[in-house]
């Protein structure tokens, strides 16, 4: 019997009309193996804000999903422009997107913060120019 | 488990296994096996949807007869608003609930005229509970069984109030015990419905345990009647005055009625299943802020849009917009204790689409999905009798189909034996 599954996904940039499939697939498949609704409501929203900032900062990367009986974890890869300071990041309401995006209503500065929220926990590493890595775990 | 029931049936010989129901069907609830549809019934909201899509009238709703009238002493007809948009050039409501009496009924009551008593109490309702903020309406039934299994995290977001209907049929029914002196079972309350959906909520409510009202008749049958009893009546001098219910009440019908009856702009109205659950996938995500109220109704502009009606649902909402202009605001101003109009229980999650029956075995079948989605051709064709290679590779996993059930899996299997067959008599 498989203790673990690997789901991966290519998420690709700039196109908001497709942000969110990922997230909502991942969503779809934990409630049919049956995962309690507390837990696919933390991996959606979390996974969502990754996903949306991959395709608003970074054009986009892979988010791997590992299922586990005990625990999800997710890992957002991206060779986007880094973060500068992290800190300042995880700060509520604090962003650098663009206008257009904003337009479009995203670019709250919520993001990094409500994706620390709704994990048990997130690790972030990354260098200026060359990319992010974020992983985030929730615990079944 | 909860109680399932679907109020859709399928005429065998009517059947000629295409693939049109089973693409259609929004909770994936339908396979072609043998040549037939087969609902599961746990999957089933009564969207209708599948009925809709039939070209072979296949499909058909369950609901009551005229004859059961028969069974009772007394009895209360409960015109939709819905109703009202099926008919051309109307301008007084009390023609159809005069004409209902002719056609055999004792009493009408007016379900548009429960609806206002409805809405002034979510109106308080909704303001004294902000926590709960968006609250999703939950008079249209498909909508509460479709949340019921597949949206867990929205359950708490439900309007726990009965539906217009309920405090109909509560209300008829005691102002006729008082007038006519006899006992509750002698008399008979139907609803004249829309839709196929609430025939399931009527015998397997959600949210309490049993619905006042007695039997559902569809639209479609009685408006032939009915518009003959309409013709003798409108030539008639004196009308009854039946009406209870006005504007308010009327727009109950078509989509967003019911949320303007709050009287808040911050609210959301959705029609149409598949827009339905792209604002459920969507709250959940808590996509929403500012948001009080979220109407939604399976069907295309509303209870109008019913699959036992017989008019456009565009027209009909025309219809019934031009009915409610010189109506007043609301008329009905009967005070129902809070008790009667609140759900007894609460509405629990039925988690029906769960693969294993713990979170190793989930694990297992889910790799094996992936496993078998890889080696599918992807083309969604549905001949194997699943709407999609994902609902294939489900079915497999659960035991219910297998692999050459794939006419590609099969061919190419074919193609294979024969091959080996070729080079061993070479």
């Amino acid at each position: 019997m498989n203790e673990a599954i690997k789901l991966t996904y290519h998420i690709s940039g700039d196109d908001f009309t497709r942000a969110g499939e990922a997230s909502s697939d991942v969503k779809k498949k934990l409630k049919t193996m049956g995962v309690n609704p507390v837990a696919v409501r933390k991996v959606a929203i979390s996974m969502y804000e990754g996903e949306i900032n991959m395709v608003i900062h970074a054009n986009g990367g892979v988010i791997d999903v590992i299922l586990t009986p005990t625990e999800i974890t997710m890992v957002l890869k991206d060779h986007g422009p880094g973060i500068a300071d992290v800190d300042l990041a995880m700060q509520a309401g604090y962003s650098t997107a663009p206008d257009k995006v904003r337009a479009l209503g995203f670019g709250a500065g919520m993001g990094l913060p409500n994706m620390k929220k709704y994990s048990d926990s997130m690790k972030i590493e990354t260098a200026v120019n060359v990319g992010t890595t974020v992983t985030m775990v929730v615990k079944l | 488990m909860g109680n399932f029931f679907t109020a859709v049936r399928l005429q065998e010989n009517l059947c000629v296994g295409c693939i049109n129901c089973i693409k259609r069907c929004p909770t994936e609830a339908i396979r072609v096996r043998n040549g037939k549809a087969m609902i599961k019934k746990e999957f089933c909201i009564d969207c209708g949807e599948c009925i809709r899509i039939c070209k072979h009238h296949a499909k058909k709703a369950v609901y009551d007869s005229l004859g059961e009238l028969q069974r009772f002493q007394y009895t209360i007809a409960l015109p939709a608003p819905s109703l009202y948009a099926q008919m051309n050039n109307l301008e007084d409501v009390n023609i159809v609930l005069n004409a209902l009496k002719r056609m055999g009924f004792d009493d009408v009551y007016e379900v548009s005229g429960a609806a206002e008593v409805l809405s002034s109490y979510s109106r308080v309702y909704v303001e004294q509970h902000k926590e709960k903020w968006p609250i999703i309406s939950t008079a249209c039934p498909s909508i509460t069984r479709l949340i019921r299994v597949r949206f867990p995290n929205l359950l708490e977001h439900l309007l726990p109030l009965k539906p217009p209907i309920d405090i109909a049929a509560l209300v008829a029914r005691k102002e006729a015990m008082q007038k006519t002196g006899l006992r509750s079972d002698q008399i008979g309350i139907f609803f004249i419905s829309p839709c196929p959906a609430k025939v399931t909520a009527v015998r397997y409510p959600l949210g309490y345990e049993h619905s006042e009202v007695d039997g559902v008749l569809a639209i479609k049958e009685v408006y032939p009647i009915l518009i003959k009893c309409m013709k003798e009546v409108a030539d008639e001098d004196e009308l009854d005055d039946l009406v209870t219910g006005g504007k308010i009440g009327i727009s109950w019908g078509s989509s967003g009625g019911e949320a303007s009856g709050l009287l808040t702009d911050s609210y959301l109205a959705a029609d149409g299943i598949e827009h339905v659950i792209r604002v459920l996938e969507d709250m959940e995500d808590q996509k929403f802020s500012n948001l009080e109220f979220i109407e939604l109704n399976a069907c295309s502009g509303g209870c109008v849009g019913g699959v036992l009606t017989v008019e456009n649902p565009y027209v009909a909402r025309v219809k019934l917009k031009r009915l409610r202009k010189y109506m007043p605001v609301a008329r009905n101003h009967t005070t129902i204790e809070e008790k009667d109009l609140l759900w007894d229980n609460e509405v629990e999650y039925e988690p029906v689409f769960t693969l294993g029956e713990n979170m190793s075995q989930s694990i297992s079948m889910m790799a094996k999905m992936e496993e078998l989605l890889e080696s599918f051709p992807g083309l969604d064709c549905g001949s194997c009798g699943a709407p999609t290679c994902k609902a294939l590779a489900e079915d497999i996993v659960r035991g219910a189909a297998k692999e050459t059930d794939c006419i590609h899996i099969f061919r190419e299997k074919m193609i294979r034996l024969s091959s080996e067959l070729g080079e061993e008599n070479l």
